[in-house]
């Protein structure tokens, strides 16, 4: 039995549904990309200015071609990420700005190395099925930003790529360069690497920028991630299930413009919402009531049979101390037991706004231990305990017995010296170091690993198709290029 | 000369398969393979290398002790053989090993007992709750170079002291060496009471002793 967490009863996930279509209607949605308003108005929306009412009719007919499943390949195209299936994946949290410095404990701005850095860690660790665009690049020109984070993550692994555009340029070449990864336009759409994440604004808007995006990745058949994020008491209502029920619309308006762009497309019922501190005004991605919208709103996808995603296991604490452990662990087990199928976040500290490699390699302990979890307590022999003891007798040596040996390792989830299970002196004679120390030392170890690199001819059409894109803004025609 | 046999040997004790040790080490008396080549040129170096990746964290708990087990019956083939030529192995030192009175603790002090027997010390092993005159009557019985006792309880570490106390009392100290193990047990405490070294673990167990009795 797979353990499951269920926070919505099946009446409510339908009042949900259904306010979140009246929502649709009135006050409706807010799109202000004219190619999207001419879809939805021909898929039977009211228009009005900006806004346009969606009807229930619609949705449905949007609802009735999203595909259920659809999966992510790897860079050998081998398929390794299964939206839809039931399994949960983790993957980094994106687009931090900052990275934190693991000697000096300051955050400073991120550069194309610091990606680098993340990416390779993401790579080597089981615990991530896919490696994401995790900071933004300062060293790199602005205008290129997005493609060239894209470019870092097809350069130095050969994970699925959870990612996303800035700008409707950076995302026609973002595709090209996964084209020449995957050798060709209809490779890649036969066999997509990566997922796109795009946000809507809260409350209930598409922006220009986003509305080009989930047409345009539609059209290309690149599965799309939509990461809306109800800000309850701010940008959305204050009830956790006010926020739930804009996430839901927000989310179906998504759905409505993607299927017009392309029936079939595939597409994620994501997002990043949180609660907000009322003492602050921040937002606490750490909160268990921000865990809680997630698992609820996750409720509401799987209802629809969409695939699922949220941000989870992120801390708002600004070093790895006790905090970031405890939040990171608390809201990746509350995603893995809602059974979200993409949980991005890993690594994530002070609302987002910061990577650390270090984070990652302790946060994929915790998501080893969810992971465990979620294979629940299974019953490999014939007997449950009875066979055992008549191989092991009242003696009970247990540990001669050749089951031991053969079951330990699927019985318990084996965590790196990142945990720390040694006796206090053998913990001091490595060092007495705490997980952060751990995490430092080990962080150094897997970026010394060999480099998963892409075959030579690609890599080199990978670098010149970034250039050509990048010349306009700076970008040297033949130096270094930073991060790979 | 017997250079496949001997891989074999030692595959089947990191196999932790005694069915196959057994009957390679039946094979050998069979073939008129030395019983003492077989065990330092087959069975030992097995062992050794479970114990080398148990040390590196390659290999587990449960490995060691299947690999254990595997030696132990190959050994209990070759041993009547050796007996019978009058050849013996040559002994760095004999070791009497148990856990301490009230306490029956004993996957610390199989390893160790094991980790010694398999580096050339003659072991006995009086198992679990052991009185400290069962520790003295052991090591005179068995001319013991090294008592080693064991404790997992802070309430049981005690009886560490006395086994010291007791062979003193016997008159086999100094020449009885005693090194101590188990959870609470440390180096400040193996000064504390006499005692003549502690080890970490198993591994660390095998360099001290030899060190106690000057082989490097």
């Amino acid at each position: 039995m797979r353990p499951r967490f269920e926070l919505l009863e099946p009446a409510l996930i339908e009042r949900i549904i259904d306010e979140a279509l009246q929502l649709l209607m009135e006050p409706g949605i807010k799109v202000e990309e004219p190619e999207a308003v001419a879809l939805l108005r021909g898929a039977g929306a009211v228009i009005d200015g900006d806004r346009a009412r969606i009807p229930e009719a619609a949705v449905r007919r949007a609802l009735d071609t999203v595909p259920r499943q659809f999966s992510l390949y790897n860079r050998a195209g081998v398929e390794t990420v299964r939206y839809g299936s039931g399994n949960v994946h983790f993957d980094p949290g994106s687009s931090g700005v900052s990275v934190l410095d693991p000697v000096t404990l300051e955050a400073r701005h991120s550069q194309a190395a610091d990606l680098q850095r993340i990416v390779r860690v993401a790579d080597a660790l089981g615990s991530y099925d896919a490696v994401s665009t995790s900071v933004v690049c300062h060293d790199v020109p602005t205008e290129i930003g997005d493609l060239y984070r894209l470019f870092v993550c097809l350069m130095n692994s050969g994970k699925p790529i959870v990612t996303g555009a800035f700008s409707p340029r950076g995302s026609g070449i973002m595709l090209d360069l996964l084209a020449i990864d995957a050798g060709g336009h209809a490779a890649l759409a036969e066999k997509p690497r990566a997922v796109f994440d795009v946000c809507p604004s809260p409350p209930l808007t598409w922006s220009e920028f986003a509305c080009r995006n989930i047409i345009d990745l539609g059209r290309a058949h690149v599965p799309s991630e939509m990461v809306s994020m109800p800000l309850a008491g701010v940008a959305a209502p204050i009830t956790l299930v006010a926020c739930i029920v804009q996430h839901a619309a927000e989310c179906l308006a998504g759905i409505v413009l993607n299927q017009l762009a392309q029936p079939g497309a595939p597409i994620v019922w994501g997002g990043a919402p949180a609660i907000v501190d009322m003492r602050t005004g921040s937002t606490p991605m750490g909160a268990i009531e921000t865990a809680m919208i997630d698992a609820g709103y996750a409720a509401v996808g799987k209802s629809l049979g969409l695939p699922t995603h949220a941000y989870l296991g992120a801390t708002d604490s600004k070093v790895i101390d006790a905090q970031a452990g405890l939040e990171t662990g608390m809201t990746a087990l509350v995603g893995a037991l809602a059974g979200i199928d993409m949980i991005s976040g890993a690594g994530m500290l002070d609302f987002l706004l910061a990577q650390s490699p270090e984070k990652l390699v302790i946060d994929a302990e915790a998501i080893g231990m969810a992971q465990r979890l979620l294979r629940g307590i299974s019953t490999p022999q014939t007997t449950l305990a009875t066979g055992s003891f008549a191989a092991a007798g009242l003696e009970g040596r247990f540990l001669e017995l050749p089951e031991t040996r053969a079951l330990f390792k699927h019985e318990q989830f084996l965590p790196t010296k990142i945990i720390d299970r040694t006796s206090r002196r053998a913990w001091l004679d490595a060092g007495g170091l705490d997980a952060f120390g751990r995490a430092r030392v080990r962080v150094d170890e897997l970026v010394a690993r060999p480099v998963s690199a892409p075959d030579p001819e690609i890599a080199s059409a990978l670098a010149s198709c970034v250039r050509a894109a990048g010349a306009p803004f700076g970008l040297s025609a033949d130096g270094v290029l930073p991060g790979v | 000369m017997h250079e496949v046999l001997f891989e074999a040997m030692r595959q089947s004790v990191i196999d932790g398969d005694p069915a196959a040790s057994s009957s390679l080490a039946a094979e050998a008396l069979a073939t008129g393979v030395p019983p003492l080549d077989a065990i330092d040129q087959g069975f030992v170096p097995g062992l050794s290398h479970v114990g080398k990746l148990f040390g590196e964290g390659e290999l587990f708990l449960p490995d060691m002790m299947l690999a254990a087990r595997a030696m132990q019956k190959a050994l209990a083939i070759l041993e009547p053989e050796l007996k019978r030529l009058a050849t013996t192995r040559t002994v760095v030192g004999r070791v009497v090993i148990g856990t301490v009175k009230g306490d029956i603790h004993e996957i610390g002090k199989n390893l160790v007992g094991m980790m010694l027997s398999t580096s050339g010390f003659e072991v006995t092993d009086l198992g679990v709750d052991v009185a400290p005159e069962r520790f003295v009557a052991a090591a005179r019985e068995h001319n013991a170079d090294i008592v080693g006792v064991s404790a997992l309880l802070t309430t049981t570490m005690a009886g560490q002291r006395t086994v010291v106390e007791s062979l003193a009392a016997a008159g086999l100290r100094p020449q009885t060496r005693v090194i101590v193990g188990g959870a609470p047990a440390s180096q400040a405490w193996a000064d504390e009471i006499g005692a003549d070294g502690y080890s970490e673990d198993a591994i660390g167990a095998v360099t001290l002793a030899r060190h106690l009795m000057g082989v490097a």
